[in-house]
Order: C-alpha cells, then sequence, then structure tokens
C-alpha cells in the first residue's frame, strides 16, 4: 500500500532510488517517528528528495498521496481524551487466539482497503458522543474496534499518543517551493562531468609535492646526507575558448546552451577559459557578451592565443548563403565585413588545430548548405552528452583529424 | 523519540524551525550523514555548532577548499618529519605510527566519545571529493596502507555537510544521507533571530527595518541579495547610530552595510525612484 507513494513520486518525476526508499522504510520500522503527518511529511522529504528543486514535486504528490486523509476536521482533543488511561491495556491472549488474530488479520487485509477503513473511522467519530473502554465498534482503548489505542485489532487503525492528522498536507498544499523548481540546473552536473574529461595532466607550477623516489635516491647518493625533492603537482593544462552563437536561430537551444556554458564556467579544472559570442557567423569583430555591445577584434585571437588553446564552437551553423559566402553578408544590417565569413572561419581553424563545432539542432537537419561547408572545417558534433563526450575526444587526441585538413 | 523534549532542540543562540530539529534528530538516531544546503547566511555552519552545544558534545570542523582531497580528512603521513629524524638517529623511527597524523575525519572516528564533525562547504572542493568519501561515511571506517590497519569509528560521529549549492552534488553520496534545505527565514523567524543577537532592540525598529529588508530582498535584478548577516550589520548599525524610526520610513541609512556593489545599488536607486508612493528620493 505504502510503497504506492514511492511510485506517486517517481510519477510525479522526483528521482528516489530503491536505497532511499528501502532506508526511509527501515527507519519507519524501527519506529524512531512520531505518528504524525506533518513529521512524516518532513522527514520523509529529508530521506528522500535530496535537491531542493525537487520539494516542489514531492509536495505535490504528498498532497495527492495523503491529502484526503485530513480534509476533515476531526475534533482531536475529544478523542484523545476517550483514549487517556486505558483501563486494561493489553490484553492478555494464548497463542490459539493470537493465530486466530493473524488469520484475521489476513482476512481483515483481502477485504478492506485503507480508504474504507478511513471512511469508517471518520463515520464512527461523528457518531461517536464518549469514551468507551473494551468493546468492539467505537474508538476506544483495549477494545477491538479497528479504531483506537491499546487495543487488539487486526489492521485497525491507532489513535494515540501524538495527534497524527495534522494538516502536513497544509504544508504540502502551500508548495512554498514551486519557485525553487529550476530544471536548467539538473544536468549541469551530466555537462560538467563529460567537460572534466577534457585534460591533459602536467606538471606546472610550484614545486609543492614532495617526490619520495627522488628524495630517498638523492639522499643515498649523497651519502645520508638528506636531500629533499620537490616537484610540481600535476594540474590541468588545458586551456578553452569557447564561441557561441547567439543568433535568432539559436533562440530555441538558448536553455541547452545555458547549460553548457554555466558547466563550462563552473567547473574550474581547466587551465584557462575564456569566451566569446558571435552573431551567426564569425566576421572582423567577435563579442564579449551575449548582447553584443562589447567587441573585440576576431584578430585578438591570433594574437592573444596560440595554437594550444582548444577552440569549442556552439551554433547551429545554419545561415542565409550570402552571410558565410559573401563580402558584406552580415546579417546586421549596421555592419559590413570585407570577407566573407566562410575566410574568417577558415583561418580560425588554421590558427586552432584543436577546434570543434558543437551543434544544438538534430543530425537530421544538417543537410543545409552552410552547414555542410562549416562542417567541412570543423568536425561537428551534436550537443548532446554523447556528442560532447565525442567531440572531446576529438579535441584531446594528440593528431588533428585529417579529414579536415 | 525524535522532536520534542528530547534531543536537539535548537539552543540559546541559535533559532532552528521545527522541521529541522526534527530531522536533526532523526540524522542523529541513525547516524546518518545530514546535508545542509541554503543560501548564504541561512545558518548551516551555525547548525553544527548549535547542536554540539545543544548535546554537549565535542565538534570537528573540516573547512573545505578547492585544493582539498579526500585524504586529508582520513590521515597524512608526514615523510618529511620521519627523513629527518632517521637523519639524527635521536628517534626511534621504526615505529609509523608516530608520523601518521589523523585528518578531521580520522579524528572523529578514532575519537573515545562521540563527537560531532562539520564537513563545511563540500562543494567547494573538486567535482569527484564527495563520491571519493562515500565508503568511509558508509561504513564509517579507512584503510591507512602505511600501518597496513584499519580504521573504524568507536562511536559513528554525527555528520553535518555544509553545501552553498555551488556545484551539484552526486547522486551517489546523495542517496546516503539525509537532506534539508534551509530556507530563507522569513519575517516572524527573523524577528527571533534578530533578538537572539540583540535582545535589547526595540521591537518597532526591528519591524520597520524587516520591512525594508524584504523589500529589496524582493527587488528583482539583484546580484547579491542581501541575507540575514547583512541585516544584523545594518540593525546594528542603525541602533548604534541613533537612527530615528521615521527616518527608516522615508529612506535607507546605512545602505552600503546591505548591498555591496555599485550595480546593486545602481539598480536600487532606479527601482525606489520609479516606485512612487515610496517617497524615495536620490540625494
Amino acid at each position: 500500500m505504502f510503497i504506492d507513494f514511492f511510485f506517486m513520486l517517481r510519477r510525479k518525476g522526483v528521482p528516489v532510488s530503491i536505497k532511499e526508499w528501502m532506508s526511509f522504510i527501515e527507519a519507519l520500522y524501527e519506529g524512531h517517528f512520531q505518528s504524525n503527518l506533518n513529521h512524516l511529511y518532513h522527514i520523509g522529504r529529508a530521506f528522500l528528495v535530496k535537491s531542493e528543486a525537487y520539494y516542489d514535486a514531492y509536495d505535490l504528490a504528498f498532497q495527492e498521496f495523503f491529502g484526503g486523509i485530513a480534509t476533515e476536521d476531526v475534533e482531536l482533543d475529544k478523542v484523545l481524551g476517550w483514549l487517556e488511561n486505558p483501563l486494561n491495556r493489553l490484553p492478555k491472549m494464548s497463542p490459539e487466539e493470537i493465530m486466530e488474530f493473524q488469520r484475521q488479520l489476513e482476512e481483515f487485509k483481502r477485504t478492506h482497503d485503507l480508504e474504507e477503513l478511513m471512511r469508517q473511522f471518520r463515520e464512527r467519530l461523528k457518531e461517536q458522543k464518549e469514551r468507551h473502554d473494551g468493546g468492539s465498534k467505537w474508538v476506544g482503548t483495549g477494545g477491538k474496534s479497528p479504531f483506537g489505542a491499546y487495543g487488539y485489532h487486526p489492521g485497525g487503525i491507532r489513535v494515540g499518543g501524538e495527534s497524527w492528522m495534522q494538516s502536513a498536507s497544509k504544508v504540502a498544499t502551500e508548495r512554498r517551493f514551486r519557485n525553487y523548481r529550476n530544471d536548467i540546473i539538473l544536468d549541469v552536473r551530466q555537462t560538467k562531468m563529460a567537460l572534466k574529461k577534457l585534460r591533459e595532466l602536467k606538471r606546472e607550477g610550484t614545486e609543492e609535492e614532495l617526490d619520495i623516489e627522488e628524495t630517498i635516491d638523492k639522499t643515498a647518493k649523497e651519502g645520508g646526507e638528506i636531500e629533499l625533492v620537490f616537484s610540481k603537482s600535476r594540474e590541468n593544462s588545458v586551456r578553452i575558448i569557447l564561441l557561441m552563437d547567439t543568433g535568432g536561430s539559436m533562440l530555441p537551444y538558448t536553455e541547452l546552451c545555458e547549460k553548457l556554458f554555466s558547466a563550462a564556467t563552473q567547473a574550474n579544472h581547466f587551465k584557462e577559459f575564456r569566451y566569446f559570442f558571435f552573431h551567426n557567423c564569425i566576421y572582423q569583430d567577435i563579442y564579449e557578451d551575449m548582447a553584443n555591445y562589447k567587441n573585440v577584434p576576431t584578430e585578438k585571437l591570433f594574437s592573444l592565443f596560440n595554437k594550444n588553446y582548444k577552440l569549442i564552437l556552439v551554433g547551429d551553423a545554419r545561415m542565409a548563403y550570402s552571410e558565410l559566402f559573401e563580402v558584406n553578408g552580415c546579417i546586421d544590417y549596421f555592419s559590413t565585413n570585407d570577407k566573407p565569413g566562410l575566410d574568417w572561419l577558415s583561418r580560425i581553424r588554421d590558427h586552432f588545430p584543436h577546434s570543434v563545432w558543437l551543434n544544438p539542432t538534430h543530425k537530421n537537419f544538417w543537410g543545409h548548405y552552410t552547414v555542410d561547408t562549416i562542417g567541412k572545417l570543423f568536425p561537428m558534433y551534436e550537443l548532446t552528452i554523447d556528442g560532447l563526450k565525442d567531440a572531446i575526444k576529438a579535441l584531446t587526441s594528440k593528431t588533428r583529424n585529417l579529414l579536415h585538413q | 523519540m525524535a522532536g520534542g523534549s528530547q534531543g536537539y532542540s535548537g539552543s540559546d543562540d541559535y533559532i532552528a524551525s521545527k522541521a529541522l530539529m526534527e530531522i536533526v534528530n532523526v540524522a542523529v538516531i541513525l547516524k546518518k550523514p545530514l546535508v545542509v544546503k541554503g543560501e548564504p547566511g541561512t545558518g548551516k555552519t551555525l547548525l553544527a555548532h548549535s547542536i554540539a552545544r545543544a548535546l554537549n558534545k565535542k565538534l570537528l570542523i573540516w573547512n573545505i577548499k578547492s585544493t582539498t582531497k579526500a585524504r586529508d580528512g582520513l590521515y597524512v603521513y608526514d615523510t618529511v618529519q620521519r627523513l629527518n629524524d632517521a637523519r639524527f638517529k635521536d628517534k626511534d623511527i621504526s615505529d609509523i605510527r608516530q608520523y601518521i597524523k589523523m585528518g578531521k575525519l580520522g579524528q572523529s572516528f578514532s575519537s573515545d566519545e562521540q563527537v560531532i564533525l562539520l564537513i563545511d562547504e563540500i562543494d567547494k572542493a573538486d567535482i569527484e571529493f564527495p563520491n571519493d568519501l562515500l565508503n568511509e561515511l558508509d561504513e564509517m571506517s579507512f584503510h591507512i596502507n602505511e600501518l597496513d590497519e584499519e580504521v573504524t569509528a568507536k562511536h559513528r560521529p554525527i555528520v553535518i555537510i555544509t553545501s552553498n549549492s555551488e556545484k551539484e552534488l552526486p547522486d551517489a553520496f546523495l542517496r546516503r544521507c539525509l537532506f534539508y534545505y534551509i530556507e530563507f527565514p522569513d519575517g516572524e523567524m527573523m524577528e527571533k533571530i534578530i533578538k537572539v543577537h540583540y535582545p535589547d532592540i526595540e521591537d518597532k525598529l526591528v519591524r520597520e527595518a524587516l520591512k525594508k529588508f524584504y523589500w529589496i530582498r524582493e527587488m528583482d535584478g539583484l546580484k547579491k541579495r542581501p541575507s540575514t548577516s547583512e541585516l544584523l550589520d545594518w540593525i546594528k548599525a542603525l541602533a548604534l547610530g541613533g537612527i530615528k524610526i521615521e527616518k527608516i520610513n522615508n529612506e535607507i541609512p546605512f545602505l552600503g552595510t546591505l548591498l555591496k556593489n555599485e550595480q546593486d545599488t545602481d539598480r536600487f536607486v532606479r527601482v525606489s525612484t520609479n516606485q512612487g508612493g515610496f517617497g524615495f528620493r536620490r540625494r
């Protein structure tokens, strides 16, 4: 029955794992918790939801699953009053009776479901006006009614100790975490893990790691006079330049590119990470900001960065024929270019032997003359996790892809 | 047990919400690591201090930096010291044990009483860092290669891990922990927090200041929204400066304590002058 909550969570998009669910259930069975919906709400969330981005989905699932339970106002104090000071806490039972109860329990499970029981419970509460001890119908203590405390009813509802019909579902219905739903950040980590592969470990920087082998060798040679040898620690020497298209046709892929961009900026394992933007195609200027206000001469790319920089271009490579092949073909009316875009792209390709082009559009849509032409200049990959992995493999390979020479 | 009168229920100088208390208690009982995430200034680090005080246990703090390796928390083998000692032969160097220095995690395992271990700002370290700690936190034991010895926790420490969500933590790591996101305190809660820090401050001043504070926080387009610590500084400045309450209504004195960069101040001025009814004028 309760397992349905697990499936409900998964259906609502909370990535609960079996391990998390099991440890939650174990903790429940060990009886560490108060039988109180509010408590269950918070504890369940701590066990099952590991990012505030899913808090809202959890609220929705909780509300749907437990929502029905607390909809009616129960005069809890009154009911609890009936249950105080039980006359006969635990009825003594013989083994035969226990067997009988187990049989009844099975029977009960078969014939009743929780909802039916809850309905009866609510009805019974409405009818009941006073305290009951013993007996088999009313909410009370020590009896055999399915409802009450300290009693014996197979599979019944225990009302006792703590109030458990509190308003957790009220907390859930508030949905305070709606603003934390942030679907963008969710697979930034995946992207980062892929980018992590982009490294070349080299010994660089200050000498701070003790080289034990060398130290022992040197010391032995010096006849026991200790000679400490330090070496540089291994560091990633990869330097990256990211060039991103901010043109209009890229709009549908903004989110995807944002993911790549935030993953790359957050991944602090690069020796150097620079980024620039362009509009549809590259001409004599590239830009430092997305809005294309602060321009930098493209020539600077060649003077500032040597061929060891790895270049990643991101764009759909889809543009008008003139934008790529013609002088003054630039899409911005206020801008002119005395060399066609293709010339600039070829120069970039020649300067940076390690370069790839990531295309956010699906491979099936690459059949376009400008995409084809650019695809012949730069090895082109889809902007997906797999495509990114392939692109990184190409970037880190020692030899340049001859196909594109 | 859990909650209520027993176990952790906040301490004199720390206000925790009921839900957080419950979860801390569950973490204590089940001895599961608790990951606490939230905006800066929501009291993540202070939580561990507060738990330590409330439960009267020793607190070990492992501050994580970008260069921290998982191994640093377990132990360090001081080779240089040993080599040095070997040179002068005034010490018995055959016992490697004396050159093994326990890190914070190692200390918390080998302690004779249960301690609280705060792993502060785990997201500062390398993206793989939490994964390197998986086994150690799960089994609460690790191996010292130099001694070929297993260090097992005598008493499983209560582990509190804080994260500023600069980086996403790996799923496998999170699966083994309890998770709690500290929301930014609401007005009511904030009033309590202020009272804890400045018990003698005037109620009316606090209320007016809070009104303004949340108004600024809700402003769109701020680079860094002011947090609790900025609010506390500001209120202190207001109280010390003997600012009249009416004055807070009309302008915001000591704005620099709340907004720390120029762009935000500009943005603030722009927004507040556009909202005519507010009556804030650029001076």
